[in-house]
């Protein structure tokens, strides 16, 4: 196989398994904040469980964020040596702020978070959670700043081929980064949400019926409920953004291949590329016009526009961007109607009156976010493809020269640490769950009580 | 606002920096993980608790040294990754699988907490190994060839034993009791690993090396590099005496082997940065024609003079926190 498709398999398997992580970190921590206040202020201990059993969850995802972005930041190196010769003028500071603003904030009171408690007065431990909470949000926020510069690049110019950052303002504030930016993070918030709801779900299933169960269900429940519309209508926003900026993104996310008026959403259908149409297509008439144009009679530009005079193809590849893209919207809105069907529930009959189907469903989806995380990151992705910066560094000129073996053989060692982690990762997660409903039993062989 | 020569040169230092700032702090947690196979579950159990909040901070110095090199160099980056592909990714993967065991172990069920141990092992033997490895290729120029790879294999036991004993010397450091002797014990053997893998690596360096050859073995060079080995070589002998001595009945003097490791291995870096110097990729390329545009190393430079101190202040005050012996890891 060629070293530039392997190089960004192995770039996307890295990053994919890199994001389940932070994903569930950043929001994580403001949450834990959130239980350690609450106990601070209520004294009640329900707020303490819930705090002690989701820090665990958080160490454990954080030490897996951690090590996986590692491997990250030596893929630029390794694999697409290009990228920073070109765009390293921007894309280096960037990364370098990300490291000296947010990394060292992370790691140093992370420490302090976890194992300090009993060492430290309990303001310091609740202002340590905080900034470990705010580092991992600071590393977002510069990491996408990076990676919305590459979608959107601004405030650069070139020179001899190579870019040189001129406006350092519009290189951060470049126009898809506040979008990018709420997106995900809302995307984090509703992870963390399905997570704490459905394992508390689970829980609950399972005759852990204990307060601080039930008030992580609900916890959880709104949480997502809250969230949900929001993220519903900073999607739509950030698509009015993409239209403007990556037009051939959005249409192939539509699965749209002329450009015209009163183009229907399509709910199915199977975009073939060969002869350039859809097959199978499943619409309701103009709405896909009403979304980007407001307005039925809309035209929007469709993916015949990106084929250049020679035929060679412009525009991403369509199949992948159309699915994933369907894929989170799908489990959107899925999320909507199940948070506000549980709130409704909870309000009307309490957490007991449960049903369960009800919370069965919830436990299924735990990890619902990890889904949509996944499944938008390929739509923003793949959509940029053959770029890597638009406009400016297609992923062809970026790519190293290694021997392709080399890039096999470490793809497949990849792959397989990253399956047995995240099978040990959701088995631990469960198990702890488990243990937790459990009566504390008195530590009989103190030496097999692992320390934690 | 920065001198445009001068850049490159503080780049080249505050990376260096890192690199030793990395090989320090990491090198002890990752050398308690090398010793684990010396040990019983409760002795683990203690030697992860001495590293527990320290072991992410120090990882991310290797963040910054990479970064670093990445964003002050980009076009000796590509070189010298590019080379070292295969060993990059060994290490990555022990990176991994040390940093995971460390959580995995203590919430694993408990029949898991053996292999998950195995993992923190070989993981951090691993990254021992292949960092060492690293340096070797650097050092023969990222040549592979039958020669090359031999002085890297060297150099890859020697990092390793090296690791040991400043892990060795931390437990000591850490803890008490039958632990801290066994630790003694440890540190004891391992020294002669490091009079060793240094005086190897010392005496291959220049014989692989023309050019490192001229730089020690001319006048007036290696009258100026003397105070290096000799330092060394009394240092090894005060390591020596104290181990002899240590533990003492009140505990004074158990930081002693620690210390003494961290100036051995300052020692051998700076040996080595001078061997280097002006070459970021060996005998190639200068720091001055990598370096990046100077627009961007000012903005990157300004923001680390104001950071690093802060970072450095609060990396102390976690040392503060957790000062005195290891106990039990516990979140409440
Ligand atoms: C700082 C830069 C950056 C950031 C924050 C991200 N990406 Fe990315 N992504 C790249 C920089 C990049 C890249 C270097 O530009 C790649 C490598 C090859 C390529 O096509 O672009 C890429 C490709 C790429 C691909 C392969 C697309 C293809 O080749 O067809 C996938 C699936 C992802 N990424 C997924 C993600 C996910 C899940 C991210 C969430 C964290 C993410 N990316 C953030
Ligand atoms: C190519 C892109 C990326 C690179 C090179 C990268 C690099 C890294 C590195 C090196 C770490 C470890 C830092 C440490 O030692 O503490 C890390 C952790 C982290 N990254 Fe990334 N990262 C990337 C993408 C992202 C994205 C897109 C996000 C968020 C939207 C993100 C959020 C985080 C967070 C929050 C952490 C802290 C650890 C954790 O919470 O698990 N990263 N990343
Ligand atoms: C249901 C309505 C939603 C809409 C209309 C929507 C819209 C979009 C659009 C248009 C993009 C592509 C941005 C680009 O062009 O680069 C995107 C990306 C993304 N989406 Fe969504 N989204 C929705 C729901 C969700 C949900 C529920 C999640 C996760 C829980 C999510 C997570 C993401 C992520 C992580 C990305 C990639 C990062 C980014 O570009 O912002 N989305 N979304």
């Amino acid at each position: 196989m060629d070293i530039l498709l392997l190089s960004r398999i192995q770039f996307a398997a890295n990053i994919s398994f890199h994001i389940l992580f932070p994903t569930i970190t950043i929001a994580l921590g403001w949450v834990l904040l959130f239980f350690k206040l609450r106990f601070n202020r209520t004294q009640d201990r329900k707020w303490m469980d819930l705090y002690l059993f989701w820090v665990k969850v958080f160490a454990l995802s954080f030490a897996l964020g951690v090590v996986s972005g590692i491997t990250m930041s030596f893929q630029f190196g390794t694999n697409w040596p290009g990228f920073m010769e070109v765009v390293g003028n921007v894309a280096g500071p960037l990364l370098a702020y990300e490291v000296l603003t947010a990394f060292f904030l992370e790691a140093v009171f992370l420490g302090i978070m976890l194992f300090g408690a009993s060492r430290v007065p309990g303001w310091l431990h609740t202002l340590a959670t905080f900034l470990v909470a705010f580092g991992t949000t600071m590393s977002a926020f510069w990491i996408l700043v990076l990676n919305s510069w590459m979608h959107t690049p601004a405030g650069h110019e070139l020179r001899d081929g190579v870019v040189y950052a001129a406006d350092w303002w519009a290189i951060i504030f470049n126009p898809s980064m506040p979008y990018r930016l709420v997106h995900m993070l809302l995307a984090s918030g509703l992870t963390v949400a399905f997570l704490i709801a459905g394992l508390s779900a689970w829980r609950w299933l399972r005759q852990d019926r204990t307060p601080a169960v039930a008030t992580g269900l609900r916890f959880g429940l709104t949480l997502g409920a809250l969230l949900i519309p929001l993220q519903i209508l900073a999607g739509d926003m950030h698509g009015l953004n993409t239209l403007e900026h990556q037009p051939a993104k959005v249409a192939a996310m539509e699965g749209n291949w002329e450009t015209r008026g009163n183009v229907p959403l399509l709910l199915f259908a199977l975009p073939d590329e060969a002869a350039r149409e859809n097959r199978f297509e499943i619409g309701i008439p103009s709405i896909a016009s009403v979304i980007l144009k407001h307005d039925p009679a809309g035209v929007v530009p469709g993916l015949n526009d990106f084929v250049a005079e020679d035929g060679s193809v412009l525009h991403p590849p369509v199949s992948a961007v159309f699915w994933s893209f369907r894929i989170m919207v799908g489990i959107g809105m899925l999320m909507l109607v199940v948070s506000w069907g549980g709130v409704w529930l909870i309000r009307r009959r309490g957490v007991e009156g449960l049903p369960r189907p009800a919370l069965w469903g919830l436990a299924g989806m735990s990890f619902a976010g990890w889904g949509a995380t996944l499944a938008g990151w390929y739509t923003t992705e793949i959509g940029r493809q053959p770029w890597l910066v638009h406009g400016v560094l297609t992923v062809k000129e970026a790519v190293g020269d290694v021997a392709a073996g080399m890039v096999l053989s470490t793809l497949i060692a990849y792959l397989v640490v990253y399956a047995l982690l995240i099978a040990a990762y959701l088995g631990v997660l469960f198990h702890l769950a488990a243990k937790a409903g459990q009566p504390a039993k008195p530590a009989l062989q103190p030496s097999l009580q692992p320390a934690e | 606002m920065f001198h445009p020569e001068a850049l490159p040169l503080i780049f080249a230092a505050l990376m260096g920096a890192s690199i030793l700032l990395y090989v320090v702090l990491d090198g002890f947690d990752l050398g308690v993980g090398l010793l684990f196979p010396f040990t019983t579950e409760a002795e683990r159990d203690r030697m992860i608790a001495s590293i527990g909040p320290f072991w992410d901070a120090n990882e991310t110095w290797l963040v910054l040294a990479i970064g670093l090199l990445l964003v002050a160099f980009p076009t000796a980056h590509g070189t010298i990754l590019t080379a070292l592909y295969l060993p990059v990714a060994v290490m990555l993967i022990g990176l991994i699988l040390r940093g995971v065991a460390f959580e995995f172990r203590a919430k694993a069920p408990i029949p898991h907490k053996k292999p998950w141990d195995i993992a923190f092992w070989a993981g951090s033997l691993m990254t021992a190994l292949s960092q060492g490895f690293m340096l070797g290729i650097y050092i023969m120029g990222l040549q592979w060839s039958l020669a090359t790879v031999a002085f890297a294999t060297l150099t890859a036991g020697a990092l390793a034993v090296a690791y040991s004993f400043i892990g060795a010397g931390w437990v000591i450091f850490k803890t008490d009791g039958a632990l801290q002797l066994k630790a003694v014990h440890w540190a004891k053997g391992g020294i002669w690993g490091v009079v060793l893998g240094m005086g190897a690596v010392s005496a291959a360096t220049p014989l692989a090396s023309p050019r490192i050859f001229d730089k020690w073995f001319t006048l007036p060079e290696v009258v100026a590099l003397a105070p290096l080995p000799l330092m060394s070589a009394l240092l090894v002998a005060l390591l020596w005496l104290s181990l002899r001595r240590l533990p003492t009945r009140d505990d004074s003097f158990a930081w002693f082997p620690f210390v003494g490791a961290v100036v051995l291995m300052i020692l051998g870096f700076f040996g080595m940065a001078y061997s280097f110097y002006p070459y970021i990729v060996p005998e190639k390329m200068t720091i001055w024609q990598a370096a990046a545009a100077t627009e961007s190393l000012s903005i990157i430079l300004v923001g680390t003079l104001v950071v690093l101190p802060v970072i450095l202040g609060y990396t102390v005050l976690a040392y503060v926190i957790f000062r005195g012996k290891a106990t039990k890891l516990s979140y409440d």
